[in-house]
């Protein structure tokens, strides 16, 4: 563990989406602000810095977890996914974003970043979860506009069509 | 409505414009827009106290803090700005920030403005509050009483307001009443706290002594008004824009307009823009919260359950000031206080009263989860106390169908709607026989289960005159009368015939502009996905008016309705121009799949985009009636008239019906509800794309729940704030909201242009209360008040616990 200098900044190097990216940052810095506000990925979200809403979950070397709960400094040298590196092409969604979109399982989007990089963890080590599973699962994350049934929907719908995708893979 | 060619856009559960942004991580809120280089940070120093005095503030080591602009106190903003307008007539003010007092945790006492937040919320520990702390005044009670010292110095008590109303003869319907029914009500304070908070970016303008000010403000846009004389400008010189994205408000972000003034006042003393984001602690202890109310709701009631006269005393507990639009909760409802009832004898009491706890405002609901928590655990009691079913009082209570448009007691005029007959629906269709019986196959297995139902009439698109119902006859005639509800929308063509569509209504992810596609689209006969919308708000460039932004169901019935009249207005103008064109009357001209043809001649035709460029390229083909570029609608409905000088208020223009019912069932041991079965019945007029109508009432069941069984503001009898994280202030999960049955019936609103009503808010109204009527039903109890929390139930099963002997286990 390097020793680090509150007062200085330091360099934090990582894979984010898949391309090596650079800044400096202190160690108290959030990942959250240093995403959003050092390397302008303000899509993902920040909902209330103590770790309950789910709103700022990033997969972090293959895991999911809470950005706003993790240093920028604790991320140096990581393999970092964001909700800007989940859709194959601008203009063109994943399988998982559009389920969503079909169920309309958001409305305001702001919580929608966090579920779906949970999603994509939890569907690539579960491909055929039911019901009450995924609604345990889940449960890690508050979403205020859509009383959750559109999100379950999508989310079963989704890991249908991604079975189905590998079956032809 | 015409239907342009052979389908309609709208009715149709499309798939929304905005997802494709969303989903992608490429929405645009407000921590996500750039901002003027030299933009700084405010951070807030807030009260940890519930009421002190505040005899000195030190800011002197903050001010010299590392990275430090400028520390604001109450000293400057009182300086710079005056108390923001209150709504009733009492010698209150209300500042953003304390003056002289704190009176409730939370309050802001000091602003830091540094050059990043950081370094503004370091600066906060260095600066010195000496308080004072005084009594604190929690229960809305004991605000009644006289002896107590008021929380605004010139009030005199804590009653802000007190105001008897009387509709019919109440008097004689009680005394000749056979039953008198009655309920007593705590309805305790909550909101529905949205994932994204609050935020601002101001900027101060000494040349032109001019605010400019992008806030994640929803409206409604009475607002304005108060923030441009709070901060000593006339309104052209507020210039207030809102993001194109907005991460939840559901009302609450109507609360961010005391941070405008402050934040500006913040700006204008530091010379630079200042940016301010609220954090969920902030949020939670002193953003807003609906008000808490004690109600005594008596029912005058005939020997078959039939309601005469209701006789309400409310005491609304609106914090600890009246921050505009309040009173307006206690307000909102006032025309519809006898719900979906015929009941022609009314009394009420209404007052008003100041506490030590945050001030309220706008919340998904508004006045209607208070409103109808009394009257409908009134309408259960009345079963009971009459050993009646249930459905036959709601029943034999109903408006009945041939009464519409029904002018209620209290002077409501319900537009639409068909009780009974969806009462009938939602019995059969969502299998109310099958739920009895599975009542009474889990009691006979010793379960403890409960069936509740409610009936609620959800009111919508608000008259901005009902808030003057708080004032007398006398005073409002002195003001002059207040009413209406002006909503806009612009329809334009661009000179390559592309259409825009504009409107003022401020949407926190309800999907305006993708509904405002489809009503364009099919004036036109174009596909939704030719049309682009815009629905954030600039005030100094767009049209707009006070009842402008989102909030009160308003946008499917009214700010739907001004788009299709302005796209309307537009395609008579091209329309015309076209039958020049074509040879044929107007009246054989239709737009169908992009293109202008002539009825039953299809080969007769124009390119739409053609002909809808034709008033830029070539404004001398066409006549000076006819030139169509740019349109816009301001449309207010006649019906939203001022309160009679008798109090009598139309205070909303749309009234959709909810037949709710639920079985619960309730944990011997730990007393927690499982919600087993619930169906929701919804008239709400023509319904514009059924996938969002859909979201709307699931989310709002959602957030009935939370409100039902978790969620409370709840505060320490010295008036400490108890609910300060998510950990603290539960909102329901996945594992706790269950798939409502969604029905429908349909009666559309004859007073509106596309026929459809609101229905945001209905199920905040009808869910808390049905789910209350279950769990009464399953314990056989009378009173009971929400958040109902295992411990609160597992009362009413288990024996009292004694507490065990203090002084023996000392001893041993």
């Amino acid at each position: 563990m390097p020793r680090l200098s509150a007062d200085a900044r330091h360099r934090i190097r990582l894979t984010l989406n898949g391309r090596t990216v650079e800044a400096v940052a202190e160690p108290r810095m959030l990942l959250t602000d240093f995403l959003r506000h050092n390397l302008a990925m303000t899509g993902t979200h920040v909902g209330c810095e103590h770790g309950v809403c789910g709103a700022c979950t990033v997969e972090i070397d293959g895991v999911p977890a809470r950005a706003c709960l993790t240093l920028a400094v604790q991320a140096d040298g990581a393999d970092i996914r964001t909700i800007e590196g989940l859709a194959p092409a601008p203009g063109r969604l994943s399988i998982l974003q559009e389920a969503f979109r079909r169920h309309h399982a958001l409305q305001c989007g702001f919580c929608t970043a966090g579920i779906l990089l949970s999603l994509e963890c939890y569907l690539r080590d579960n491909p055929s979860p039911d019901e009450a599973a995924l609604r345990d699962y889940l449960g890690g994350h508050l979403c205020r506009c859509t009383g959750y049934v559109p999100i379950i929907a999508a989310a079963l719908d989704a890991a249908a069509r991604l079975r189905e995708a590998h079956k032809h893979a | 409505m015409s239907k342009a060619g052979d389908k309609s856009w709208i009715g149709q559960s499309v798939e929304r414009i905005e997802d494709l942004t969303l989903l992608a991580g490429r929405g645009r809120y407000i921590d996500d827009i750039g901002v003027p280089p030299g933009t700084l940070h405010a951070a807030i120093l807030r009260s940890p106290h519930a009421h002190a005095e505040i005899r000195a503030i030190n800011t002197e080591a903050a001010r010299r803090a590392p990275g430090v602009a400028t520390v604001i106190t109450a000293a400057e903003v009182t300086k710079l700005s005056t108390s923001l307008v209150v709504g009733v007539k009492a010698p209150i003010e209300c500042w953003p920030i304390a003056a002289g007092r704190v009176r409730y945790v939370g309050e802001p006492v000091a602003v830091v403005v540094a050059a990043d937040r950081y370094l503004a919320e370091d600066a906060l520990e260095l600066i010195e509050v000496d308080y004072a702390p005084l009594p604190a005044i929690v229960d809305p009670l004991a605000a009644l009483d006289p002896q107590l010292p008021p929380l605004h110095e010139g009030l005199g008590g804590n009653i802000a307001s007190d105001r008897s109303f009387r509709y019919g003869d109440p008097e004689r319907a009680f005394a000749e009443a056979a039953r008198k029914v009655c309920v007593s009500i705590r309805y305790p304070r909550n909101s529905c706290t949205p994932i994204e908070t609050y935020g601002i970016v101001a900027v101060y303008d000494p040349s032109e002594d001019a605010y400019d000010v992008l806030a994640n403000f929803q409206g409604p846009f009475s607002l304005h008004p108060v923030m441009a004389r709070a901060l000593k400008v006339p309104g052209n010189r507020l210039r207030l824009r809102t993001p194109p994205d907005s991460g939840g408000s559901f009302g609450i972000k109507q609360g961010v307009f005391p941070y405008v003034v402050l934040i500006g006042v913040a700006a204008r003393v530091a010379g630079r823009p200042v940016k301010w984001v609220e954090d969920r602690l902030e949020h939670l202890c002193a953003s807003v919260s609906a008000t808490n109310r004690v109600t005594q709701l008596e029912a005058a009631v005939d020997a078959d359950g039939r309601v005469r006269a209701l006789s309400f005393d409310q005491i609304e507990d609106v914090g600890a000031h009246i921050r505009a639009p309040e009173p307006a909760t206690l307000y909102r409802m006032h025309g519809n206080l006898t719900g979906a009832y015929d009941i022609r004898h009314v009394a009420v009491r209404n007052r008003v009263v100041l506490t030590n706890k945050t001030p309220t405002g706008l919340n998904r609901g508004f006045g209607g989860p208070q409103m109808y928590y009394a009257l409908e655990r009134l309408m259960q009691r009345v079963a009971v106390e009459l050993k009646l079913d249930p459905i036959d009082v709601i029943r034999r209570n109903l408006v009945t169908a041939k009464a519409f448009p029904y002018r209620t007691a209290s002077g409501a005029l319900l537009d639409s709607g068909d009780y009974s007959h969806a009462l009938d629906v939602a019995l059969a269709d969502g299998g109310f026989a099958e739920l009895k019986k599975r009542r009474d196959a889990a009691r006979a297995q010793g379960r403890i289960y409960g069936i509740g139902c409610t009936a609620v009439v959800e009111p919508s698109v608000s008259n901005m005159g009902y808030i003057t119902t708080v004032l007398t006859a006398e005073d409002r005639r002195r003001a002059g009368a207040k009413n209406g509800a002006q909503a806009t929308a612009t329809v334009a063509f661009d000179p390559l015939g592309g259409v825009s569509v504009h409107t003022a209504s401020a949407p926190q992810g309800q999907g305006h502009r993708t509904v405002l596609a489809q009503i364009v689209a099919d004036a036109f006969g174009l596909a939704p996905s030719d049309i682009r919308t815009v629905s954030e708000i600039d005030t100094a460039r767009d049209a707009w008016s006070i009842a402008s932004g989102n909030y009160s169901s308003r946008f499917a019935a009214a700010v739907g309705g001004a788009a299709h009249l302005a796209a309307t207005r537009l395609k008579e103008k091209l329309a015309r121009t076209a039958a020049a064109q074509l040879n044929v009357p107007p009246a054989e001209i239709e737009f169908v799949g992009g293109r202008v043809r002539a009825r039953g001649n299809p080969d007769n035709s124009i390119p739409f985009a053609r002909l809808a460029a034709t008033s830029h390229w070539s404004p001398g083909m066409v006549t000076d009636d006819n030139q169509a570029l740019r349109e816009t609608v301001f449309w207010t409905p006649p019906e939203l008239t001022a309160p009679t000088e008798a109090d009598e208020v139309n205070s909303s223009l749309c009234h959709g019906f909810i037949f709710d019912f639920c079985g619960i069932e309730i944990d011997r041991v730990t007393g927690a509800v499982r919600i087993d079965k619930y169906v929701t019945m919804h008239d709400c007029g023509c319904v514009l794309h059924p996938g969002m109508v859909a979201g709307q009432i699931t989310g709002g069941f959602a957030q009935g729940i939370g409100a039902a069984l978790y969620e409370e503001f709840a505060y320490s009898p010295d008036g400490a704030f108890l609910a300060g994280t998510f950990a603290d202030y539960l909102l329901p999960t996945t594992t706790e909201v269950p798939a409502p049955t969604i029905l429908h019936v349909e009666t559309p609103s004859p007073f509106t242009p596309l026929g459809a009503k609101g229905v945001g808010e209905g199920n905040c109204m009808s869910t808390p209360v049905c789910l209350a009527n279950a769990v009464a039903d399953a314990l056989g109890i009378a009173a009971i008040d929400l958040p109902m929390t295992p411990a609160k139930l597992a009362a009413h099963i288990h024996p009292a616990e004694h507490a065990p002997d203090r002084a023996r286990a000392g001893r041993s």
